[in-house]
């Protein structure tokens, strides 16, 4: 099955297509966060993304897949400066990854065969204008959370390391998936992701037969299956790409950003980062409904998954904070 | 339809294997090295794969393949090896049970793919258990405990047999039916993970094609069924929360009643099991961070804020490197392996021709090669044991929740894990297993039921085993131990208050002489001096549970209600 999974082909769990349908309308909104149980296709969504998004234009031979010849870093080498399409990086991060390979570090293959001092790229510089993708992200060890925490930030990778001084170029947006139950995202973390989402699996019979039949069909009847779907899914990217073009026109009108504040300030969330994504993912969801100027119902509808992990909680609450998002929405955006 | 002998399961679950191997991702086998085991796995060789087999402390080197170092360097030219995962495969893990969740990601990654499919050999006891990123994605399970030498007979599959199954596979109708029979089944037995039912479709497929049907027909979903849903639809994470063992709980004792009647008066009219409510309990604000700075100064082994030392070759505080070949997780250090070498290239270039160009080579042998060490902190595991008797019920057990939630939150502060003992009646129980989840944790707790005897001994001794096993998985464990102190159950099970004694603090020694930091809370009404005594041989903090301020509690109660 060379073909991953089609991304509209996925049965329900609208809040993590959306999710992941706004990111990569406007990267910057910065990263999804999916928790949920097992089994409820977190990363088959996460690969199907990969082959949705459009394609990306390249300097041939890049290591951080830049869009100019004159983004390519110097320690990267001369560059043909030919441009090739390639598909948007979708990079796994492994548990358990070292350092090195994240970052990158010394090649040193080549320092102690040919004696060169080269750099060796990591994962980060793979990812960088595309998705990085971590699974089980509550359970990656705290220093490689801690190093990515700050690229995210910067949208630049120093490495500064045996004897190497490097930087280039790392902005990606960051996918987690976990499961609850086997531990917690320190809030420093929690934070850095734009939205995050809650998947469970589906509870009635129908949604899950439903579930079954598609994958069952993508298995044993793949080339009749990828033909039904493919059509859904280039209808969905060329929605994607009309969306992209749609949003610097877009207009956000004085009361919104009213809006956005009062709803903020309701559930006390920290900082104004939140204010900042919840504004931004609205704009995408606008501009992904063809509107021309962003309304209240744009910023209702991405609400939960932009602020319900800002919230300050209690860490023995059980309640999800979803609820109180929902609820603070009600009251202050009637 | 009989069921299955457990033998006859072994048989048929190795059948579909070699079958679809890709199709049903493997085997989930538990059992201990033995006879039996090997005659499951002397039909491995069966699968049409190519059979790896890898333990648990596998690096990525293996795994994924990377160039080899030593022989590059003995060469002069780049030399690769090739991972275990770069082609399809049949994996045998052996000692799954002692995979890290890292391995188990990079399998799971590899599994999602096809053409994979894994053995996981489980040999672990009750504590350990193949890790849930696994045993949801492998189809099939088989616990070989209970079968004996006498009960199994040689698995012969026939070559024939197999190679006509696996050419009609791709051709095996599944009625539209079967699919939503499967489905709801795996949802009625409770099952949240949608890969279950399609492993069982892929199970009856391949059964269908092993017995020589074109279409899967009742019986083989049955079989799916019992080889693939049975052993999920137990697992403990999915039981309804609500059981029936919890009868409402009564009004909190501790203010009302317990002022004016004495706990002997009460005790007739308690039920068998009661569960309360946490209630407001005051405690020492700094608590964990006392109990680590206590040890520091009585005992040797303590350490300042954090998990005891350990030397590793990932990450902490830097240490000096020494020789050794990179690989396996470990680190070159660069700087000090040229140190190394550097006094030696006068001499190594004498032996060899200096090229054309005439440029400087270094000589680098494999005794230069130094690797990096790295000092770091372990994770602390917090141990709650619980006294969940009668009498303590009666007295403060709400009041003990209370408390233990307040550690709790110093606990979630400072990142440490999290594991769950209550003792009541003649046993001590684990609830939770060590975790970081707070939410879980706090469930547990407020499901806690009280009454009975107090199994003093044996809530010690199995705070004293969790605390091994941790510290075995390189965890740094603390026993918090929370009791009345009015122990009478031995660890036989026998009621007798003075057996009980002893069995306490030969236990207590125990837990001393292997220096593990313990606290104990006392919860009775009036603090008890054989606590003290008991802390003293710990060598333990001893904090006795301060009263809730009745008067203040009600006065913010009243203020709260606008009275």
């Amino acid at each position: 099955m060379s073909q991953p999974f089609p991304f509209s082909a996925i049965v329900g769990q609208q809040a993590m297509k959306q999710a992941m349908v706004l990111t990569a309308i406007d990267p910057g909104i910065g990263g999804v966060l999916v928790f949920g149980d097992r089994g409820t296709g977190k990363s088959t969504a996460v690969r199907a993304l990969a082959a949705l998004l459009p394609e990306i234009t390249a300097v041939e031979g890049c290591p951080v897949n830049s869009a100019r010849i004159e983004d390519c870093p110097e320690w990267a080498g001369p560059r043909s400066g030919v441009m090739i399409t390639r598909p948007t990086p979708v990079i796994d991060l492994p548990l358990g990854a070292t350092e090195d390979r994240v970052v990158g570090a010394l090649d040193i293959e080549r320092a102690l065969t040919r004696g060169e001092k080269a750099f060796e790229p990591g994962l980060l510089a793979r990812a960088n204008r595309g998705y990085l993708y971590i699974d089980e992200v509550n359970l990656l060890e705290d220093h490689i959370v801690d190093l990515l925490l700050d690229v995210a930030q910067s949208g630049e990778n120093v490495v500064e390391r045996e004897g190497l001084s490097i930087r280039h170029a790392a902005r990606f947006v960051l996918v987690g998936s976990g499961n609850p139950e086997e531990g917690e995202l320190r809030p420093q973390l929690l934070d850095r992701f734009g939205l995050s989402v809650e998947v469970t699996s589906p509870r009635d019979v129908e949604t899950r037969v439903e579930v079954i039949r598609r994958r069952d069909a993508y298995e044993n009847n793949n080339t009749a299956f990828m033909k039904t779907w493919r059509k859904h899914d280039t209808a969905l990217r060329i929605s994607i790409l009309a969306a992209r073009a749609q949003l610097p026109k877009l207009k956000t009108p004085g009361s919104v950003l009213h809006d956005c504040a009062a709803l903020c300030i309701a559930l006390g969330s920290d900082g104004l980062r939140g204010e900042l994504t919840l504004l931004r993912a609205a704009r995408a969801q606008a501009a992904f409904d063809g509107d021309t100027s962003v309304a209240r119902k744009h910023l209702k509808s991405v609400a939960t998954s932009a602020l319900s992990h800002r919230l300050r909680r209690d860490p023995l609450d059980e309640a999800g904070s979803g609820s109180r998002v929902a609820r603070a929405v009600e009251e202050v955006l009637p | 339809m009989d069921p299955l002998s457990p033998w006859e399961r072994a048989e048929m679950a190795i059948s579909v294997l070699a079958v679809n191997p890709t199709g049903v991702k493997g085997l989930w086998l538990r059992a201990r090295t033995s006879a039996v085991r090997d005659r499951i796995t002397a039909v491995l060789t069966q699968l049409p794969l190519p059979l790896c087999r890898i333990h648990p402390s596998i690096d990525d080197t293996s795994l994924f393949g990377s160039v080899d170092l030593a022989a590059t360097l003995a060469s002069g030219h780049i030399a690769r090896t090739s991972g275990i995962l770069s082609s399809p495969a049949a994996i045998v893990l052996t000692m799954a049970e002692r995979a890290t969740p890292g391995l188990a990601a990079r399998l799971a990654r590899t599994l999602d793919d096809t053409g994979f499919c894994l053995i996981a050999l489980d040999e672990g006891t009750d504590d350990e258990q193949l890790l849930p990123a696994l045993s949801d994605r492998l189809g099939l399970f088989l616990d070989l405990e209970q079968v004996g030498w006498s009960d199994c007979a040689e698995i012969m599959l026939d070559t024939d047999r197999l190679a006509l199954a696996r050419a009609a596979l791709p051709n095996i109708q599944m009625p539209p039916s079967a699919l939503e029979t499967l489905t709801t089944v795996a949802a009625s037995l409770g099952i949240s993970s949608l890969r279950a039912p399609l492993l069982a479709i892929a199970t009856a497929r391949a059964l269908a094609a092993w017995n020589g049907r074109k279409t899967v027909n009742e019986d083989d979903l049955h079989r799916a069924v019992e080889l693939i849903l049975a052993h999920r639809g137990d697992a403990p994470q999915f039981t309804p929360e609500d059981a029936d063992e919890a009868p409402p709980p009564p009004p909190d004792p501790l203010e009302t009643e317990a002022e004016t009647k004495r706990p002997d008066e009460m005790h007739d009219r308690t039920p068998d099991e009661i569960l309360l409510q946490a209630a407001r309990a005051a405690l020492p604000a700094d608590l964990l961070a006392r109990l680590t700075a206590g040890r520091a100064s009585g005992a040797a082994k303590g350490s300042g804020g954090s998990g005891a030392v350990r030397k590793g070759n990932h990450r902490g505080r830097p240490l000096p490197s020494r020789p050794g070949l990179p690989g396996s997780g470990k680190r070159i250090d660069l700087v000090a392996t040229l140190r190394a070498a550097a006094p030696w290239q006068p001499l190594r270039r004498q032996g060899v021709n200096v090229g054309p160009k005439d440029i400087l080579h270094l000589e680098i042998r494999q005794s230069d090669l130094r690797i990096k060490r790295y000092q770091e902190s372990s994770d602390r595991v917090l141990i709650f044991a619980v006294d969940a008797s009668g009498s303590s019920a009666l007295a403060r057990l709400a009041e003990a929740k209370g408390a233990i939630e307040l550690l709790l939150a110093q606990a979630y502060a400072r990142r440490d894990h999290v594991a769950l003992i209550a003792f009541r009646g003649t046993t001590a129980e684990l609830l939770l297993s060590p975790t970081r989840s707070l939410v879980q944790t706090k469930r547990r707790l407020a499901g806690l039921p009280g009454g009975g005897g107090t199994p003093l001994a044996a809530g010690l001794k199995m705070a004293y085993e969790l605390a091994a096993q941790t510290r075995a998985r390189g965890m740094t464990p603390t026993v918090a131990l929370l009791t009345d102190g009015r122990g009478n159950i031995a660890l036989d099970g026998t009621a007798s208050r003075e057996q009980s004694e002893i069995d306490t603090q030969k236990l207590a020694r125990a837990l001393r002489i292997s220096g593990l930091p313990a606290l104990i809370i006392d919860t009775a009404n009036r603090p008890q001096p054989n606590l003290r005594v008991l802390a003293n041989v710990l060598n333990a903090p001893y904090v006795a549970l301060p009263r809730a301020d009745a008067q203040r509690l009600s006065s913010v109660l009243q203020a709260a209600l606008g009275d």
